[in-house]
């Protein structure tokens, strides 16, 4: 079974190899890309390839990263060589924390020399039992800059099956690091890569009837953690903007509930519309030029468009009922959003112009905050009988799905590869709330470790 | 047998406590001399929020069923009592905080909030208050004043809380 899968990859394996730019070479040059497919005949294709645990219980050795030179910088206290072996252990977290593959560690692992790098020691790995070998390195450049290289390895093979590399500055380091697990996510699983992505949040503090309520921001592994408000002003319901530049969140700066464009870089902040009326709810189209926002004018809400660069906004609801939320299909051409003009919170899609507006929840309870997978072929929302779960179905409404099954689970949102929903749970009573995520298979439940209580959360795409 | 006689206890104490306020002024010395009666600032000022919460009680509030915002007799009542006190005092403006109670979405909750809050505002509106005398802010589940997941404390959430400013 195995060498069958092994088989497969060695196929596709050599036309992927030019995928990424390799910015510099490590050791010898790079003799060692792709030795000619001489993939083994097992026989053929008889046996069956629906055991798709398969990629997932792959061995995978990550040793520590080498350095053509143990040069100092920025990015570790410990210069090139041990900012390699962090390397290491960041991609073999991002895997592990995952359910992704069994990756080993550098910290158990013997450290390649910089020569190895693309000269694989095979009988090493074969003889620890790992199906695949990560190896890499980080070199410094004169004026601080760092280039992570990373190849992926069959060991029973022993051949390369995909490479790529990064320049970086030393404060990006991680990201070395996460697109390298990427890499190495995509070419076994055939999936798209999401290591390399950015999550908004609120950070919560205080007790139930006075939570401090805060803006943070963290990669997806949780590092880099840190807050965007002070907490004086309840901050509510963030999103990153697609080129991750600003997020678009709800304040009660001044008293009243509007929506703001936080601009990172620059640490300001704009209201995106000047109204007398509540805005909220607001969401990012895919190509980051619009915004849409719910709106409430003598206590009805419905749903607006307008640019993220100001100016008139345009109604797309307009029924007496509660319209609000939505989130577009990847290609910009439709929303789904909730209403309640049925007598109780549903889902529906539209138009993107407001057009054909029509319920596709129909299953009993409350549906409601549906957002479109970044694939398109699925919308997760929070279906709310008794318990709030966190669930998936078709956009056409069929094939509902659960995936928890808690006292209150609220707000999915996608990862990048839309392979993964996060969301936050509401513990019973002590009203705490915590940021968990798990696979589209239901597996891999898991709780994101932040500083404080974390709620709303919102992933952001694949960093370019 | 011992609930009635305990009942009957309590209602004889009340009586004779409520007996002993009204009579206690009765029973006082008449005041020393200052003119400037400070019995009078020791209440609050009419017309303040204060004054506002002294005369209406738990009256500044009502109360809303799951997911509803319509006004029932009870409401109705308190919002008759609000609108007496803000047609009295004309130069104050209100401002109608509507709730939710935890079991609900966020975003939902925003605007459940806001339609209670203006259920409330169109109430008193209809009674004469003037509309531009009276603001309504949503909080949505983000501030209870009851604290337990049960259907008590999510009764107490689900609530318009007037409050006024001079």
């Amino acid at each position: 079974m195995k060498k069958l899968i092994f088989a497969l990859f060695m196929a596709s394996a050599a036309p992927l190899v030019a995928q990424t730019e390799v910015a510099g070479t490590a050791g010898g040059g790079d003799a060692a890309a792709s030795s000619p497919a001489t993939a083994e005949d097992d026989g053929g294709l008889t046996g069956s390839v629906s055991d798709e645990k398969a990629w997932q219980d792959l061995g995978i050795a990550i040793p520590g990263f080498s350095t053509d030179a143990d040069r100092g910088t920025a990015a570790s206290a410990g210069g090139t060589a041990a900012l390699g072996k962090e390397v290491a252990r960041v991609i073999t977290a991002d895997l592990r924390n995952n359910g992704l593959f069994l990756p080993v560690g550098p910290d158990a692992l013997p450290q390649p020399t910089y020569p190895d790098i693309t000269a694989p020691a095979w009988q090493t790995w074969a003889g620890r039992n790992a199906d695949m070998l990560v190896q890499g390195y980080v070199n410094a450049a004169p004026n601080g800059t760092l280039t992570i290289g990373c190849y992926l390895y069959d060991v029973q093979l022993q051949s390369e099956l995909v490479r790529g590399g990064w320049t970086l500055q030393p404060a990006d380091w991680r990201r070395g690091a996460h697109k390298c697990a990427d890499l190495v996510y995509s070419r076994l699983s055939g999936e798209s890569p999401f290591f390399d992505s950015k999550i908004a949040y609120i950070a919560e503090t205080g007790p139930k009837d006075n939570r401090t309520k805060q803006l943070a921001i963290m990669d997806s592994d949780g590092a880099n953690h840190r807050f965007i408000t002070t907490g004086q002003a309840t901050a509510l319901t963030p999103r990153y903007s697609p080129d991750y530049q600003s997020i678009v969140y709800l304040s009660y700066l001044n008293g009243n509930p509007r929506i703001y464009i936080y601009d990172i870089a620059a640490a300001t902040q704009k209201l995106v519309t000047q109204s007398e009326n509540p805005t909220f709810a607001p969401r990012w189209s895919p190509d980051g030029k619009s915004i849409l926002y719910s709106m409430a004018v003598n206590g009805n809400t419905d749903i607006y468009r307008v640019s993220a660069n100001g100016g008139p906004s345009t109604r797309l609801t307009d029924t007496p009922g509660i319209d609000v939320g939505g989130s577009y299909s990847p290609d910009g051409t439709k929303i789904v959003f909730e209403s309640d003009r049925s007598g109780s919170q549903q889902v529906y899609v539209m138009n993107a112009d407001g057009t054909n507006q029509r319920r596709i929840s129909f299953f009993g309870g409350r549906a409601a905050t549906p957002e479109w997978s970044p694939r398109g072929d699925q919308i997760a929302f929070t279906h709310m009988v008794g318990n709030f779960r966190i669930a998936t179905m078709n956009p056409d409404g069929r094939g509902l799905t659960y995936l928890t099954n808690s006292w209150q689970d609220e707000a999915p949102t996608w990862a990048p590869n839309g392979r993964i929903v996060q969301f936050f749970r509401t513990e019973r009573n002590s009203g705490k709330t915590s940021l968990w995520q798990l696979d589209l298979t239901g597996r891999n439940l898991r709780r994101l470790r932040t500083p404080v209580d974390a709620s709303d959360p919102a992933w952001g795409p694949v960093l370019p | 047998m011992n609930r009635s006689l305990a009942t009957a206890a309590l209602v004889a104490a009340a009586l004779s406590m409520s007996a002993c306020q009204s009579k206690a002024p009765e029973t006082l010395p008449p005041q020393p001399a200052s003119p400037t009666a400070p019995a009078q600032s020791a209440g609050p000022e009419p017309g303040s929020y204060a004054h506002f919460k002294s005369v209406l009680g738990e009256r500044d509030v009502i109360y809303f069923d799951t997911d509803r915002f319509n006004i029932d007799s009870q409401d109705a009542a308190a919002l008759q009592a609000q609108a007496q006190w803000l047609l009295q005092y004309a130069g104050t403006r209100a401002t109608i905080e509507g709730h939710c109670d935890e079991r609900g979405t966020r975003d939902y909750n925003l605007a459940l909030g806001e339609r209670r809050a203006n259920s409330a505002k169109n109430y008193l509106v209809s009674l004469g208050v003037p509309a531009e005398r009276i603001s309504t802010i949503s909080y949505g589940k983000e501030r209870p004043v009851a604290l337990g997941s049960n259907e008590g404390s999510w009764a107490r959430n689900r609530r318009a809380v007037t409050i006024t400013v001079n």
